[in-house]
């Protein structure tokens, strides 16, 4: 069974003006389906470009990324919305939910994209909030949410679509510890569940609760330690 | 993603932002209701000018007499007499381009019924007057080249004439009216005829026999005819040839010496009418493109609204391209924003319009035209406005990068 994620030297350079920058020199790792990883480093390490290639939002400048084994860096705009729409969930540090619009048509968003008819998006963006503990608050807009209340939804966004993959930039950057472990432990029941998790974090207590955590500097991977032994379903 | 579902979320947009909304729209509602309220009014214009101009007759040219002067203080057409009866026998007999012609012989007098009194027009003329102006009778009959002949003393009487005299009551047929002291026996009621561009009533008239006229009325000099001559051309033969014709006739007649002035003037009613309308049309044209240029003001308006909402919503924008939009969902979404503010602008517009150009008819008693090609056009041009002026905010939305969307504060 191939790897859900496959990077294979994958080079990232932007031009900041007159200067050049290299994001990421060369980063090869493979993420398996089912797998919790947490992804560390200092700002300007590298890790929220890896990221960003990791949801098909950027494109490497040099190098493999095969999701899923597909090929996506040659794969052209419209093609990758499709990728993040359908295989793709994100999950980001400030929520990003749309402000005035109800937490039952945040989730259905990704559905209302990938064309599914409204009676069908509408109760499976319920069960979806229902999941992640948010069954009574359907209908509140963002700003009748707590903190919390707002990443689950979010969640319940990436969620909805049925992704693999589960992308998390800084979940939990603006929420306290207390809420912080219980977004874990949801992130925890998506990887029981057979969702397969990254996130990136740059607390270390955050990156404890993985199973696998990567650490990167100055766009490449420092050190890959795998705390929890893969699934059993993976070994066997 | 279908397009029901762009137009919600578009409309969802705009009433977050209603006061803005209506405000972007403002503009290409004033400029399509400027629009339509001009080209109704001016269409309207337009439309009394030809209608006064059919009613006057399109083969008509009046024939007129010179101009008396004494001491340098020149009278004005027809204050001198020089047209005779024979002079108008000569035109009916002797010019194949002439059909008829009847002499028009006019003054102001009070007429009396056995109740009321009223001060109108007399028109002294012949019974071809009545043919030349295409005008039929009501009820009763018209005058008779006998009643011509014997100066019987015979009216017919304008609508105006009989409403103002009888009111709707009586029927004025056979009744006596007195013009000045003499009485007259009513035989006849003209059509309808309605007002001149210029706003005369020619309802407001009665006529009597021309002999009458000058023998009781306004006795003048026998030979000449104290007033007009109107002329029903011959339309095979054009009103150009019977102007030409009659200059001639008249001049010979008249003894008028090569390069000598005329002592005559001929009128080419049909001519002044087209005339006055193409002045119309000018100034309605004028008009309506002063008002397409605020509809363009308005596609501005909207331009800079939806660069500014687009800038706005650069985060939403990111979201939406994160959960799967294509570049071509956000482009759809902001056109359709865009076209929806345009032409929901141009159909409030239209109605406004509608509702101004009736009140300003309605307040000054101006006729007023709605043209459906105009109404459509309209609508049609203030979608274009739309997708022209939207086409850029929402390209530049499309292209956004949905990192750095997602970045924006």
């Amino acid at each position: 069974m191939p790897a859900l994620i496959e990077l294979e030297n994958l080079t990232r350079t932007y031009a900041a003006g007159d200067v050049t920058v290299q994001a990421l020199r060369g980063v090869t790792l493979s993420i398996e389906v089912g797998e919790f990883v947490a992804i560390m480093g200092t700002s300007g390490s590298g890790k929220s470009t890896l990221m960003n290639t990791l949801g098909c939002l950027d494109r490497p400048t040099r190098g493999c990324y095969r999701l899923d084994g597909r090929e996506v860096s040659g794969l052209s705009q419209d093609e990758l919305a499709g990728l993040r729409n359908r295989s793709l969930g994100f999950v980001f540090q400030s929520f990003n939910l749309l402000s005035r619009t109800s937490a039952l048509e945040n989730v259905e968003l990704p559905l209302l994209y990938a064309g599914v008819p409204a009676a069908e998006r509408r109760a499976r963006a319920q069960a979806v909030l229902v999941r992640v503990g948010l069954g009574e608050r359907l209908h509140h807009h963002p700003s009748q949410l707590s903190g919390g209340q707002q990443q689950r939804v979010a969640i319940a966004r990436a969620l909805v679509g049925e992704p693999r993959l589960i992308l998390a930039d800084e979940p939990t950057g603006n929420l306290d510890s207390q809420t912080s472990l219980e977004m874990m432990a949801l992130f925890r029941e998506l990887v029981q569940g057979g969702i397969t998790v990254v996130l990136v974090t740059h607390e270390a207590d955050i990156a404890a609760e993985a199973d696998r955590v990567i650490v990167m500097r100055d766009g490449s991977v420092l050190s890959d330690t795998q705390h929890q032994p893969l699934p059993a379903r993976q070994a066997a | 993603m279908n397009l029901l579902f762009t137009l919600r979320i578009a409309f969802r947009a705009l009433w977050r932002n209603k006061l803005r909304s209506f405000l972007t729209a403002l503009g290409i509602i004033v400029g399509t209701g400027a629009v339509i309220a001009m080209v109704s009014i001016g269409e309207g214009a337009k439309a009394r000018v030809e209608q006064s101009f059919a009613a006057m007759g399109t083969d008509l040219l009046v024939v007129m007499s010179g101009s008396s002067s004494s001491g340098g203080a020149r009278g004005g057409g027809g204050s001198q007499p020089t047209l005779t009866w024979d002079d108008l026998r000569a035109l009916r007999s002797e010019l194949p381009s002439v059909r008829l012609a009847a002499p028009t012989l006019r003054g102001m007098a009070p007429v009396m019924s056995e109740e009321q009194n009223w001060t109108t027009q007399i028109v002294g003329t012949t019974p071809e007057h009545f043919e030349i102006r295409n005008w039929g009778m009501a009820a009763g009959v018209s005058l008779t080249q006998s009643d011509v002949d014997s100066s019987a003393k015979v009216a017919v009487l304008g609508q105006t004439v009989v409403q103002n005299l009888f009111g709707d009551q009586s029927d004025p047929l056979g009744q006596r009216v007195r013009i000045g002291n003499i009485p007259f026996q009513v035989i006849g009621v003209m059509e309808k005829k309605g007002q001149s561009a210029s706003g005369t009533d020619y309802d407001d008239s009665v006529f009597i026999p021309a002999s009458t006229y000058q023998s009781k009325i306004a006795p003048g000099p026998g030979k000449f005819i104290g007033g007009q001559i109107f002329v029903g051309v011959d339309t095979v033969r054009g009103t150009e040839r019977a102007l030409a014709d009659i200059t001639a006739l008249l001049r010979d007649r008249h003894r008028i010496a090569t390069g000598a002035p005329d002592d005559f003037s001929v009128r080419n009613l049909a001519e002044m009418a087209s005339a006055q309308a193409e002045g119309v049309g000018t100034l309605s044209t004028l008009l309506a493109s002063v008002a397409a240029v605020s509809l363009l003001v308005g596609g501005i308006g909207i331009m800079n609204i939806m660069l500014v909402s687009v800038t706005e919503r650069t985060r939403e924008i990111g979201v939406r391209m994160a959960v799967g939009a294509r570049p071509r969902d956000i482009l759809a979404q902001f056109l359709v924003e865009a076209l929806a503010l345009s032409v929901l602008g141009g159909l409030a517009g239209v109605l406004l319009g509608l509702a101004a150009a009736e009140r300003l008819a309605a307040q000054f008693g101006w006729l007023m035209l709605v043209r459906s090609d105009i109404v459509a056009m309209a609508l049609g041009v203030s979608a274009g406005v739309g997708v022209i002026f939207g086409l850029y905010p929402a390209h530049r939305a499309s292209q956004l990068d949905p990192i750095e969307a997602l970045r924006h504060e």
